[in-house]
């Protein structure tokens, strides 16, 4: 899993005013509580993701800072004004929405072109500053089609195009990558992380996928039914997960009961030996799963849990891999790769 | 049951009947959709296209009026009496496509806001409601709601009632252009409001998000996103107002005055006085008039609305 580097240092701290604050925001659906009360600040230039499972409040959360959503408590403020009252076509962001929301009556270059007809920009500065936008986004030339002559992930980066073309300093994106296949959101994720580099804006990206959101960010908030579990950089919150929904969803949940204290152990942070080795806890494999380029072992422990422990096939075969169900093994890690999370989450 | 690849040869007769029957409408599709076609097929052309040809065959005829007979001779004398400008009928022509037109433009106007609040403002019960409301006139028999109309535009009707109730003066609709217009406007309301609520509903709220989210205030949305997107269902509505009103001639006749008549007023007459050909020249205009207008249409994309 490969983790790109801050695109600037000082996003860590959040220097100066925050480009978003999240203060006590509140959303309700009828009995449903979207999203419980969040405090949040998201720091000029950083990209940030709100990561959770669907219906963990991430994408109400998003649409709150974009104004689509009124909370029913709490205060949004950009780049330290409040702007809970305010309408989204008077706040400073721009979105990328999930399904694009191209017109499709209109051309490329008239959907990108959209946001600086409405400030009433001339019409050959449009035409260039779209122009150089499609060129940024690598469609060239593609000014004069309907959003339906395009595929999906061209769509997706007229979407985008329209949104940065009007210069915001916040850019919300809601699973902007969801409808696109491995391959392609692969590649447009490092696109994304090189183009938020390279605009120095701040980016709000939600997504469901851990793996990219551990790919891409700066920092994340893990949400859960409503709350957020966890803030910080891809690297905290993947080796010291705080509860155990954090180990588990970013992640494989690898929690043990030792000692009255819950603690999480990473699965390529444990080390697998034979019974006879005589240092760690023993227990027998109970499944072995063949990755290519890794084995995955479930092993259930003497003294009680289940881990589970990932090996690189660096010198084992796939049938050596899995001639090992059932074996009685031992299993050790290091002190220091051990957290202790939170009880009763 | 095993069909196996000799069973075309083996079995009963029957069977190997059926067998063979079904084998060839499954190779041959176009059979059993032709089968299918057939009798709304024939009856479509016979009846319809059948009539059609008549029609326009015997527009370049002409009616003797002593002997009331039919005259089988070809001629435009028809159409030059239409067009001549001594004569009433372009007139009358242009009264019934300026009602038309106007009535549209009524029905658009007022259709657009009760179906963007029906399909995107209002509540599931609101709407059911609306719905309800929208349609409920058209169970009632035609006849009957012009009789409303005629006795709510009376000079002791209760529009008057209520103008008097506000301080106005008593205003003589019955039996004016005002009148047909009104009654027309009204009776052809729902076939607006459905095509253009079928139209808003199909826009998704993402498109509205994203146009506030680029700066676009309401109006400024309506204008850019809305109506053009609802604009193939606003000319599928006007399709249903226009030739409804051309092709009308009750209510010209029970609420309209002396410079109301309609083209189908006239084609009416002249059925009656045994003159076809007449009747059947000037029943062409309102045929062609709809021919363009619905090219117009094609181009405008209401078809893909409907």
């Amino acid at each position: 899993m490969t983790t790109l580097a801050p695109s600037t240092p000082e996003a860590e701290q959040v220097a100066g005013v925050p480009a978003v604050r999240l203060s006590g925001i509140r959303r309700v659906y009828g009995d449903v509580v979207a999203v419980a009360g969040i405090d949040l600040d998201i720091g000029a230039g950083e990209f940030f993701t709100l990561l959770g499972p669907s219906g963990s409040g991430k994408t109400t959360t998003l649409r709150v800072i974009a104004g689509f959503e009124r909370p029913d408590a709490g205060r949004v403020e950009l780049q330290g004004v409040d702007v809970t009252r305010v309408a989204p076509a008077q706040r400073a962001v721009n979105t990328v929405f999930q399904d694009y929301a191209l017109f499709p009556h209109m051309t490329v270059a008239q959907n990108v072109e959209y946001g600086l007809r409405v400030k009433g920009l001339s019409r050959r500065d449009r035409r260039a500053r779209a122009e150089a936008m499609l060129e940024k986004v690598r469609l060239p030339g593609l000014g004069d089609r309907k959003p339906v002559q395009l595929s999906g992930g061209q769509r997706q980066r007229v979407a985008l195009a329209r949104a940065i073309v009007n210069g915001p300093p916040v850019l919300l994106l809601d699973e902007p990558l969801g409808a696109l296949d491995l391959k392609l959101r692969q590649e447009m994720q490092i696109f994304l992380k090189a183009l938020q580099r390279d605009l120095g804006i701040t980016f709000v990206y939600v997504t469901h996928d851990q793996e990219e959101a551990l790919t891409m960010s700066d920092r994340l908030a893990v949400f859960n039914e409503g709350r957020i579990e966890q803030v910080g950089s891809s690297a905290e919150v993947y080796e010291r997960p705080l509860t155990e929904f954090v180990a588990g969803f970013v992640g494989v949940s690898n929690v043990l009961e030792r000692d009255g204290r819950s603690i999480t152990i990473r699965p390529e942070k444990i080390l697998m030996s034979d019974e006879s080795a005589g240092a760690g806890e023993p227990g027998t494999v109970q499944e072995v799963v063949y990755l290519g380029m890794v084995t995955r072992y479930m092993v259930d422990l003497d003294a009680g849990g289940r881990l589970v422990v990932v090996r690189q096939n660096l010198e084992t075969s796939s049938q050596e891999a899995l001639s090992e169900h059932g074996k009685r093994v031992r299993l050790s890690w290091r002190p220091e790769h051990t957290y202790e999370i939170k009880e009763g989450m | 049951m095993a069909v196996d690849a000799g069973a075309l040869e083996a079995g009963s007769p029957l069977r190997r009947a059926r067998l063979h029957v079904s084998g060839f409408l499954w190779r041959r599709r176009w059979v059993k959709a032709l089968a299918l076609l057939m009798p709304p097929l024939a009856v479509f052309l016979i009846v319809y296209i059948g009539a059609l040809a008549a029609l326009v065959v015997s527009a370049f005829w002409t009616a003797n009026s002593f002997t009331a007979t039919i005259e089988h001779t070809w001629t435009l004398a028809n159409y030059r009496l239409i067009f001549s400008t001594s004569q009433p009928y372009l007139h009358i022509a242009a009264v019934t496509l300026g009602i038309a037109a106007a009535v549209t433009l009524t029905d658009a106007v007022l259709a657009f806001p009760l179906a963007f609040f029906m399909a995107r403002l209002a509540g599931p019960r609101t709407r059911v409601a609306l719905f309800v409301m929208v349609l409920l006139p058209l169970w009632a028999s035609y006849l009957v709601r012009v009789y409303a109309w005629q006795t709510m535009l009376a000079h002791d009707g209760s529009i008057n009632w209520w103008l008097n109730k506000l301080g106005l003066p008593d205003q003589g609709l019955l039996y004016t252009n005002w009148a047909v217009w009104i009654v027309l406007s009204y009776v052809w309301l729902p076939f607006m409001v459905l095509p253009v609520y079928a139209a808003l509903e199909r826009i998704p709220d993402s498109y509205l998000e994203a146009s506030a989210d680029l700066g676009a205030r309401g109006f400024k949305t309506l204008r850019s996103v809305i109506l053009p997107l609802a604009l193939p269902g606003l000319v599928a509505g006007s399709i249903f107002t226009f030739a409804l009103t051309l092709g009308d001639y009750i209510t010209p006749l029970l609420v309209g005055g002396t410079d109301s008549q309609f083209i189908g007023n006239v084609v009416y007459d002249f059925v009656g006085q045994a003159d076809i050909p007449f009747a059947a020249a000037f029943a062409t205009i309102p045929m062609l008039v709809m021919g363009v207008y619905l090219l117009i249409a094609r181009r405008l994309g209401a078809f893909e609305a409907l």
